[in-house]
């Protein structure tokens, strides 16, 4: 197969603009990142520098790819993270547009590569609990009902790419922050912490410069593990309650 | 110093395992009163570098911290969250008994020391048998949404190569979930200053300053910037190193520079040849591929492994009838049937794909069928348990598994061997300790499903925080910033090897040389290895990293994000770590677990062990550039476990 390929490039933090390349002799069962491989190897062998991009894993799990596509972060597939795409989901000739995931808390690093490390922030702030090694009681002293295990797990699939950001036209963070919360909220291991947790997670957000949710449910459409906007639901009822009900707002005082 | 060094030496003193005395089942106690303690008001004193946050990195790095020791920990990626460990899906073991079904701590430490085929350290497996428990406990109070049944207890399940079922799961994401648990402590700590955490750096030289242990130096990935860092002590988690035959089923980033560059700092390097072929993965489907991907093999335990009886039988698998199909797993196998670990599964595809059975367009592939399956437990329950691993074929293979059988076949997948330690878990450099896949401690020559994300959580968790402690306590560690001339030396040496690469301007790309190696290294050292095999590999190996320091084309500079760089530095160390692969296979001259060798087989295909003259730890010592590394020997004795061959039929 053949392509016109239009990918971002950009130096360091500076402006950068769209370049075009042509790529021929692919194959349709390689993956999109496959067939970025094959791009650079051409351009690192005519002296051309690399195409910057970030992937590790390449079955979709790590959260490292990421790739706005054709306007789409990760591409058309619905459910699937960039490296999970297949040139077999494009047409002999097509022209694709490939940019990095913009958002104002995502800084340009090079090319396609941004520093997303604003996320890890947020769990900083409050996405855990707080457990020290040793302690913990013997497992099956605690009953989870198995369906709030269920959905827990639904929202612990997170895998923290930032689709959802890159897909937000408020470059919101809401989805990837429900679903932290809701895991925790729905584990009776997480209770003792939970006004305390969505409260500073919030503030750490509005902190870093992500928006605010309008119901768009583009993030929902982005999500690679097709998180469900119903984690921004709960993220808004945590929060509400947290704070009608909370008696110590220390927390949500310190990280403001 | 003849006694430390010379081929054959029975045990030098540098290899003393320092396993406590007593009864395997005393031993942990014992040690744990024994080593020294460092006082609660002195922890914050010392400075702990940890490298690589996947299980053991992350868990260690937490558990370290809530004591109270400065911690620093550094990843290749952008974040602590994404190392390879996410990857993991079947399911962690511990020796719970939940299910009532006969499981002990004795039976998992017995089953481990078995399925490694003889190769491991008793006392280790023993302690990570214990240990288990306690990781359920610990994961689930930091909500890890196990699987669980409708009472809200956790569910287990039965896993490659066990008859108990004492596998704990999280759909088929268990990796990442207690990937994410582990971070979620790690970073808690982030957020309180007790850990520093670098992201996107990678350790290019271990820092040995008066023969300890004192520090690393890193490139910032981001801005090329060599970056030395000191500290009291230095832990290695960077994981395996199953890269080095290029397609496996590691990440791209996974890597064995960082333990490589210790090893040649001091380091012994053990077992290297223990590699582990993983039996039920997406066959290849072109020469692009830039990995192969892993379905976890506890598919296994609802499917049914088989290829055509007529070779060449080009049908498509529906059209095939019972009679005319050759399971044969379960005929070889009849009481462990489809379920025989690992290694024994992987030969067996092998071997009949070589028979000519094999199906899919490359004659690569065996068949994995869910029909019988579904048709006792319902498509429901089979979606269950399997949903996002049949989802996942699908989208790779484009074909329904719902419907027709999925094809596989096997990929590197982990590796046994690593740098050497004992039973502190530190390497033959003081100070420097080893965790997780990057040891060579647990497993032996082959590693039970399940029971890699139990060994990387028991290192972090549970087995560092107090052997640290002991060495701390026990050590004099003068004063050493990063200042000290050993760090300018290491600098040095980072920041030459960087320029060295960049000056190559040849005309082949490093990924091109790192495939090259990996046909070599997949062809000769592979599932099954000869003589002749592994001396075309030494012969082969030396010339290619010749070709590759003579012709490397590497475009941009140090001095900025170059991704080809990176993977020029990590593919210069596999074609030095390849060699030193074959080296060991060559030496070991028996067949056992994950090394298969040809010439070592019994009558009818199964690996034969050689416990008279093999029953030890191969620990291969750096001698210094261009010179045969030294082989030492750590024997391995057998006190609660009796040698038996392993037979699964």
């Amino acid at each position: 197969m053949r392509f016109r390929l239009r990918i971002w490039r950009q130096k360091g933090a500076e402006g950068g603009r769209l370049v075009d390349y042509e790529i021929d002799g692919i194959s349709p069962d390689v993956s999109f990142l496959e067939m970025l491989d094959v791009l650079n190897e051409r351009l690192v062998s005519r002296g051309q520098e690399a195409v910057a991009f970030d992937s590790d894993c390449r079955e979709g799990i790590c959260g490292m790819c990421s790739l706005v596509i054709n306007g789409q972060p990760h591409g058309p597939d619905r459910g699937m993270a960039t490296c999970q795409l297949y040139m077999r989901r494009f047409k002999d000739g097509d022209v694709i547009v490939v940019e990095p995931f913009r958002a104002r808390a995502f800084p340009p690093v090079k090319d396609l590569v941004v520093d997303r490390s604003a996320l890890d922030r947020i769990i900083a702030a409050g996405g855990f609990i707080s457990i020290n090694t040793g302690s913990a009681p013997e497992a099956n002293t605690v009953a989870v009902p198995k369906q709030n295990a269920e959905r827990a797990m639904d929202s612990a699939a997170c895998i923290g790419c930032g689709a959802c950001v890159a897909a937000c036209p408020n470059a919101a963070a809401m989805l990837f922050v429900g679903a932290k919360v809701s895991h925790l909220a729905l584990l009776p291991q997480g209770g003792p912490e939970r006004d305390r947790r969505v409260l500073a997670m919030r503030a750490q957000m509005d902190s870093e410069g992500f928006g605010n949710c309008t119901n768009e449910t583009e993030c929902e459409a982005a999500c690679p593990k097709e998180i469900k906007m119903s984690n921004i639901a709960r993220l808004n009822r945590e929060y509400m309650r947290a704070s009608l009900l909370a008696e110590d707002y220390t927390a949500s005082k310190e990280s403001a | 110093m003849g006694l430390f060094l010379g081929q054959g030496a029975p045990m030098s003193a540098k290899l003393d395992a320092k396993i406590p005395s007593g009864p395997v089942d005393r031993k942990w106690d014992k040690h744990r009163f024994e080593l020294k303690l460092v006082n609660p008001a002195n922890k914050r004193k010392f400075d702990i570098l940890v490298v690589g946050t996947g299980l053991a990195g992350g868990s260690a790095a937490a558990a370290l911290a809530e004591l109270g020791y400065n911690v620093k920990v550094f990843c290749i990626q952008d974040s602590p969250r994404r190392a390879h460990s996410i990857a993991a899906q079947g399911g962690i073991n511990a020796a719970k008994n939940y299910p009532n079904d006969g499981d002990s701590i004795w039976r998992l430490f017995y089953d481990t020391v078995k399925g490694g085929d003889f190769r491991a350290r008793e006392a280790n497996v023993y302690r990570l048998a214990q240990i288990s428990n306690a990781i359920i406990d610990h994961c689930a109070a930091l909500g890890v949404p196990f699987a669980r049944e409708y009472g809200g207890l956790l569910a287990n399940r039965s896993f490659g190569g066990a008859q108990v079922s004492r596998t704990f799961y999280a759909r088929g994401q268990t990796g990442q979930q207690l990937l994410l648990g582990a971070y979620s402590a790690l970073i808690r700590q982030v957020g309180k200053g007790q850990v520093k955490m670098f992201q996107r750096r990678e350790m290019l030289e271990l820092v040995v300053a008066d023969g300890m242990a004192r520090g690393i130096v890193c490139r910032n990935l981001v801005t090329g910037a060599i970056e030395s860092y000191a500290g009291h002590a230095v832990l290695l988690c960077t994981g395996g190193y199953g890269n080095v035959y290029y397609l496996s089923t590691n990440a791209l980033a996974s890597n064995v520079s960082a333990t490589w560059r210790a090893h040649k700092k001091g380091a012994y390097f053990a077992n290297p040849c223990f590699t582990q072929i993983h039996p039920t993965c997406v066959p290849v489907s072109g020469e692009h591929q830039s990995k192969l991907t892993l379905m976890s093999e506890s598919l296994r335990n609802d499917g049914r492994v088989w290829v055509p009886k007529k070779k060449g039988d080009r049908r498509p698998p529906q059209d095939i009838p019972e009679g005319e199909r050759d399971y044969y797993l379960e005929r070889r196998y009849p009481s462990f049937g489809n379920l025989v670990p690992r290694d024994v599964a992987s030969r067996a595809a092998k071997q009949a794909c070589d028979d000519g059975g094999g199906v899919g367009g490359t004659g690569l592939a065996v068949y994995l069928d869910f029909a019988d399956a579904i048709k006792r437990l319902g498509v429901d329950a089979i979606r269950e348990k399997y949903g996002n691993l049949f989802d996942m074929y699908q989208h790779i293979a484009g074909e329904d598994p719902y419907r027709a059988p999925m094809r596989i076949y096997p990929a590197v997948h982990y590796t046994m061997g690593g740098l050497w330690v004992d039973y502190n878990l530190m390497t033959t450099i003081p100070g420097l300790f080893c965790l997780g896949e990057a040891n060579f401690s647990d497993h032996g020559a082959n590693r039970l499903g399940a029971s890699a994300l139990m060994q990387g959580l028991a290192d972090g968790y549970f087995i560092i925080p107090a052997t640290l402690g002991g060495y701390l306590a026990g050590s004099k560690l003068p004063k050493v910033e990063s200042s000290h001339p050993s760090f300018k030396e290491a600098e040095r040496l980072a920041e030459e090897r960087t320029r060295r690469l960049l000056a190559v301007g040849g005309s082949r790309t490093p990924a091109d040389f790192h495939k090259e190696l990996g046909r070599v290294m997949w062809d000769k050292v592979g599932m099954a290895r000869n003589e002749n095999g592994l001396k075309e590999a030494l012969s082969r190996i030396p010339q290619l990293r010749e070709e590759f320091w003579s012709n490397v084309k590497i475009t941009g500079s140090g001095a900025e994000f170059n991704q080809t760089l990176e993977r020029a530095g990590r593919v210069a160390d596999f074609l030095e770590f390849g060699e030193l692969i074959a080296r060991d296979a060559l030496e070991r001259r028996e067949s056992c677990g994950g090394h298969f060798r040809e010439e070592y087989q019994t009558p009818d295909g199964e690996a034969k062990r050689d416990d008279h003259n093999f029953s030890h730890v191969a620990a291969w010592e750096h001698a210094g550039e261009g010179k045969a590394p030294l082989r030492h020997q750590e024997s391995l004795d057998f006190e609660a476990v009796h040698l038996a061959e392993r037979s699964y039929v």
